[in-house]
């Protein structure tokens, strides 16, 4: 049994096995701009419910198309705050930040939780040893109309990660050279769970990366088992675990194990079309970038703005380049602020956008015409998911993006780091 | 019975294949403005071509990517009765069936057929047939309660006619 099957069994008193289809109370449920209109429709048009049992367990944001880019969005936001109202729900407004990094910083989701989020990046949350399930709207509209949904036990594969990462390379690199490996469904109908002694070697902001990414190899849920980094994490946010639960990992079955030895890993990119279409960055040293965008629930925390000031430092942006960098939420901001990075990034030549997920799903702050090419560190290289249908994202590290935006094209960021 | 004409399509056909976030965020309030652009990268005009009944026959990785609802609704919208796929990325599975779309997961028949092929799909019987080539395959039966919502036309309609979802009902 992996940490999921082992919390589903201590969640619902008897001990569950892979493909049991369990019926859950669900602890926290969350949904945004993009999913919550159609959330609010299936309840208020479609059912016509008059209770939400689980009301005091949801929570709305606004961070896909944020501040509005036109009439549509503000329509849509305006629905939520009225529903939000109604129904006394938690609304975090344009400005907070995106789902995902507000969830874990405000201690909403908790070390031991069963977290439905309508969204399919909500595995990113499962850093914090929870387990997690992205949803659509409906089944995200259920959960919380009667605070139960059904779930199935999904078959954990144990991805153990070995070594200290080589300079230049992030845990967006680890991931993109995991996923390149095992492809886009290599982890379909599974859940994915992290060990190995490179954990050591990461913060949580960037075990969040690792996690957000198993979503783009088919991944059910990701989930990382509690350790001292992540107690230490929570400590100095106030915030302790919601379910204790006994677990180790060395004492556990796996429907399958797969290692990885991270120190012979490089950075690398993942070309279009395709998220699995992973090369080594010095491949694709030559190609010309227009627009480098820095942020989305993968790479926009605080270390991966930190990692993008270090390269920026007493640089400049190429003049063919924009650059955009979103911080992931407000506190990001405002520590990045304080530490004087945002500073460094308008200083060469930047442009630092409110939290928004945005540029990253096409849907404002930046994108791409015919024949343009992105280096971003976001989650999705598919054609068109940034503008045009002709224009080419490549993804990759903060550090990658950074040193690119230096460069005007594609650039190793080991000449700066 | 479900039966109507297929539409082949290849292994890894996502959410933003079946509608870009573009055209989603900028027409986020109206499903129906949508409509011309579902499937457009892959399918050019795919909502004027279409017709009621027609399958979707795919490949791997069906509905990867997003977890906009908005596709499969789009696509039940366009009057596509049924997706056949080799596998599904979860979250479009559930919204399928959440909205009463059958998604019925095959092997043989996602390589055998090509569009404009006549496909018939018996739920009750777990049997999907490709009637243009002659090939039959069986597939794995719904779970009862899954199976009830498909009947139902999808989760609202099964509560509206049962009061709760099915495994509400079950723990009361």
């Amino acid at each position: 049994m992996g940490l999921i099957d082992t919390l589903l069994s201590r969640v619902i008193g008897k001990e569950v096995s892979p493909g049991d289809i369990v019926i859950i109370d669900v602890d926290t449920v969350y949904a945004h701009d993009g999913t919550a209109p159609l959330v609010i429709e299936v309840l208020e048009k479609e059912l016509g419910v008059k209770k939400l049992y689980a009301a005091d367990k949801t929570y709305f944001f606004i961070d896909h198309s944020a501040p509005a880019p036109h009439v549509s969005a503000a329509h849509v936001h305006r629905e939520m705050r009225r529903f939000a109202s109604k129904y006394a729900i938690r609304l975090f407004d344009v400005g907070y930040g995106i789902c995902h990094q507000v969830v874990v910083e405000e201690g909403i989701v908790r070390p031991g939780m069963v977290v439905m989020g309508a969204d399919s990046h909500t595995p990113t949350i499962g850093a914090l040893a929870l387990y997690s399930l992205g949803v659509g709207s409906t089944d995200a509209a259920i959960a919380i109309a009667y605070g139960k949904q059904w779930v199935r036990v999904p078959p954990t594969v144990n991805i153990v990660i070995s070594g200290i990462p080589p300079r230049g390379v992030t845990s967006k690199d680890i991931i993109l050279n995991i996923i390149g490996e095992l492809g886009t469904d290599g982890m379909l109908g599974k859940a994915v769970e992290f060990n190995g002694d490179t954990l050591k070697h990461l913060s949580v902001d960037s075990r969040l990366t690792l996690t957000n990414m198993c979503t783009e190899m088919g991944a059910e849920s990701a989930v990382i088992p509690l350790d001292e980094i992540t107690l230490k994490w929570l400590e100095g946010k106030g915030v302790t675990p919601y379910r204790y639960v006994d677990y180790d990992y060395k004492k556990s079955e796996f429907v399958e194990e797969i290692v990885f030895e991270v120190d012979k890993m490089g950075p690398v990119v993942a070309a279009p079309p395709d998220v699995d279409n992973v090369v080594g960055v010095e491949e694709v040293e030559k190609v010309e970038v227009d627009q480098v965008f820095i942020g989305s629930c993968t790479n926009g925390r605080l270390e991966d703005i930190e990692l993008a000031a270090k390269i920026l430092r007493n640089r400049k942006v190429h003049p063919r380049v924009r650059c955009i960098v979103a911080p992931a939420s407000r506190r990001v901001y405002v520590e990045a602020l304080r530490k004087g990075y945002v500073d460094i990034l308008l200083e060469a030549g930047c442009i630092v956008a409110p939290p928004t997920c945005g540029p990253c799903v096409g849907a404002h702050m930046g994108l791409l015409a015919e024949g343009e090419v992105a280096v971003s560190t976001s989650n999705r290289n598919f054609p068109g998911r940034m503008g045009h249908k002709n224009s080419k994202v490549y993804l990759s590290s903060p550090a990658v993006a950074a040193a690119s935006a230096v460069e005007g094209r594609i650039a190793d960021p080991r000449r700066y780091l | 019975m479900i039966r109507g004409r297929c539409w082949k399509l290849g292994d890894n056909i996502s959410t933003d294949h079946i509608i870009s976030g573009k055209y989603k965020f900028s027409a986020i309030d109206n499903l129906e403005a949508m409509l011309p652009h579902v499937l457009e990268e892959v399918i050019p005009e795919f909502y004027k071509k279409v017709a009621k009944g027609d399958v979707i026959v795919g490949g791997k990785n069906f509905g990867k990517g997003s977890s906009r609802e908005h596709a499969p609704r789009l696509l039940k919208l366009l009057g596509i009765s049924a997706v056949i796929a080799k596998s599904f990325a979860h979250i479009f599975y559930r919204n399928a069936i959440n909205i009463g779309l059958p998604v019925i997961v095959a092997q043989t028949i996602p390589e055998v057929s090509e569009t404009e092929d006549i496909i018939e799909i018996d739920l009750a019987n777990a049997v999907v047939r490709n009637v243009t080539k002659g090939i039959e395959e069986k597939f794995k039966p719904f779970p009862k309660e899954l199976m009830m919502i498909l009947e139902s036309g999808g989760i609202v309609e099964y509560i509206k006619k049962y009061g709760v979802p099915p495994w509400v009902r079950s723990t009361e």
